[in-house]
């Protein structure tokens, strides 16, 4: 049953695995809301699920899972709100299994947790799969794989909403299947409605990073300033049965939503504007039109859909070693000039006298980092950084990478300081694709 | 919208705003002019060849533009050009998020010979 007036209320609670939480329950508490979604995989973190479910067969969920549940299952409980999230990332039953866990010991009894598995597809393909968009197959990678998962859309999450979950959890659910899915089973929208399916896609599209909609990751003071961003406002789409929907957010919220939000977000991650990629369907974002309805609120509508792809995608996660950094700054006169010396000590030191030839980069933050390899560096900086990355499947080359780095302190030029170094695991990814009949995703639900 | 004959050393920033996002080695940046005006500068400003131009080592692939004409936006495709992608590049910034500001950074090309054109 809808909440609002005629249209299916859908907020998001986490646009990606470290969002905030508190935002989140206020959201829960007073967006009336229909379905919140909380997205939190990316093609990084469930390779890193991977890992900790090997190291552990309890874990390989969102470590933040056990948090969000218990502030936000009584809100959502309370206000009649469906929770659909991939937090269960490589290990959807362990997650849902803690979920029941935390609701039991809130005392909320009669819950339904829909458990949603079949996306880890290990095993079932050949070494000789190509990659999607680059040379080379699986039997080239040479390391060990530590997960392959297959994007599941929204025919994967329908079957929990139909059995009545209140809370759905997956692994690698397909962003804005997540909130297609529960618009095809409200409107009772069918695979061959492309349009709508196109239309409930852009709202998942606009929806799925959180904040970034509401004025998150947008400020740019001066130019475009954002009230109140440390009191942000989850996004609310409120969608109509035909598709078209408002984006806004709650009253008394930080942040804003206007068209240019709405524009930034639009095409985030999007390459052709006309065909947008996902498990349900090829959605057409380039004659979406915007209207800005003034109060934080911007009308979005004419999306298009044409038939999905033929195959699904699989990102392939597999043990790349470690990553190794390290760091020493220098400031005041001529810092750039000692930061550069250092730099020039550090790399004769690793591939000189110790004979490194993994990958190795080094950078002065504050004379050119990020953009060092655009060619953009400066010369008058008074506080530089030396930083040096270096990726080896070695742990012994990252351990003496670090180390060179601190005997800077008192082998490098004069007046450095701040040294740090850290070394954590690696795991690099590789997208390939999949017969959809090789996916066969289940549900099993279990009730508190 | 710009004023002519003030516009020295203007930047894309002046005129536009901008996101970037990654999909493996691709980096995307969608760009859009705040005054439909100004859009046709825009156009002339950040093109695939001056892409290209300015930055060589960084984008080694090759680059689309899509123009979405009606809310006056561009969306840049750069192929190969996040040195390996988030879980490959040694970059600080290995998902290139960044990427916004370097075309945003951009000079503008204002069409007058003694202003923007120049690098």
């Amino acid at each position: 049953m809808a909440k609002g007036n005629g249209t299916f209320r859908i907020g998001t609670g986490a646009g990606f695995s470290a969002d905030r939480l508190d935002p989140a329950v206020d959201l829960a508490r007073r967006g009336k809301l229909d379905v919140m979604v909380l997205e939190c995989l990316g093609e990084r973190t469930v390779a890193f699920a991977h890992r900790d479910r090997m190291a552990d067969p309890c874990r390989g969920y969102n470590t933040l899972l056990e948090r969000r549940m218990r502030a936000l299952l009584p809100a959502c409980r309370e206000a009649g709100t469906v929770i659909i999230t991939n937090m269960g990332a490589a290990n959807p039953r362990a997650a849902a299994e803690r979920t029941r866990d935390v609701a039991r010991a809130l005392g909320l009894s009669g819950l339904k947790i829909a458990c949603i598995e079949g996306d880890d597809v290990s095993g079932r393909l050949g070494k000789d799969q190509p990659f999607m968009d680059e040379p080379g197959t699986l039997a080239d990678i040479g390391r060990p794989v530590v997960g392959m998962n297959a994007y599941l859309g929204a025919d994967a999450i329908i079957p929990a909403l139909e059995a009545g979950a209140d809370v759905v959890i997956g692994g690698r659910l397909a962003d804005p299947s997540m909130f297609l899915a529960p618009l095809m089973h409200h409107y009772g929208w069918q695979n061959s409605d492309l349009a709508v399916l196109g239309a409930g896609t852009l709202v998942g599209h606009l929806m799925e990073c959180g904040m970034q909609i509401t004025g998150g990751y947008y400020a740019d003071p001066g130019i475009k300033d954002v009230p109140g961003l440390a009191q942000c406002g989850y996004p609310i789409a409120e969608v109509a049965a035909g598709g078209s929907a408002v984006i806004t957010k709650l009253p008394g919220t930080g942040g804003c939503v206007n068209e240019a939000t709405v524009k930034e977000q639009l095409l985030y991650e999007v390459h052709d504007p006309a065909a947008y990629l996902t498990p349900d369907v090829t959605a057409d974002f380039s004659r979406v039109k915007l209207k800005d309805l003034g109060q934080d609120r911007v009308r979005v509508s004419d999306a298009g859909g044409r038939p999905r792809p033929e195959k699904l995608k699989v990102t392939v996660g597999f043990d790349a070693g470690v990553l190794a950094e390290a760091g020493v700054s220098y400031a005041g006169p001529a810092a750039g000039t000692r930061g550069r010396l250092a730099a020039e000590i550090v790399d004769a030191r690793l591939k000189e006298t110790h004979k490194i030839k993994s990958p190795l980069r080094v950078d002065l933050i504050g004379a050119g980092s990020l953009f060092a390899t655009a060619g953009k560096t400066r010369n008058d900086s008074e506080d530089v950084r030396l930083h040096v990355a270096l990726r080896t499947t070695n742990r012994d080359e990252a351990e003496l990478m670090i180390w060179e780095v601190e005997s800077l302190l008192c082998c490098g030029p004069a007046g450095g300081g701040g040294y740090r170094g850290v070394i954590v695991p690696a795991v690099e990814t590789k997208s390939i694709l999949i017969q959809r009949d090789l996916v066969k995703p289940t549900v099993e639900i279990f009730v508190t | 919208m710009i004023v002519r004959g003030r516009n020295e050393r203007l930047l894309v920033r002046d005129i536009a705003h901008a996101r970037a996002g990654d999909k493996g080695n691709t980096s995307n940046v969608n760009i859009w002019v705040y005054d439909p005006e100004d859009f046709e500068v825009l156009k002339r400003s950040v093109t695939p060849e001056r892409i290209k131009k300015e930055f060589p080592t960084l984008v080694r692939g090759k680059v689309t533009r899509y123009v979405i004409e009606h809310l006056h936006g561009l969306n840049l495709v750069m192929g190969a050009a996040l040195e390996g992608g988030v879980n490959a590049s040694l970059n600080l910034d290995s998902h290139g998020k960044s990427w916004s500001y370097l075309i945003l950074g951009l000079t503008l090309d204002t069409g007058e010979s003694a202003t923007g054109a120049e690098r």
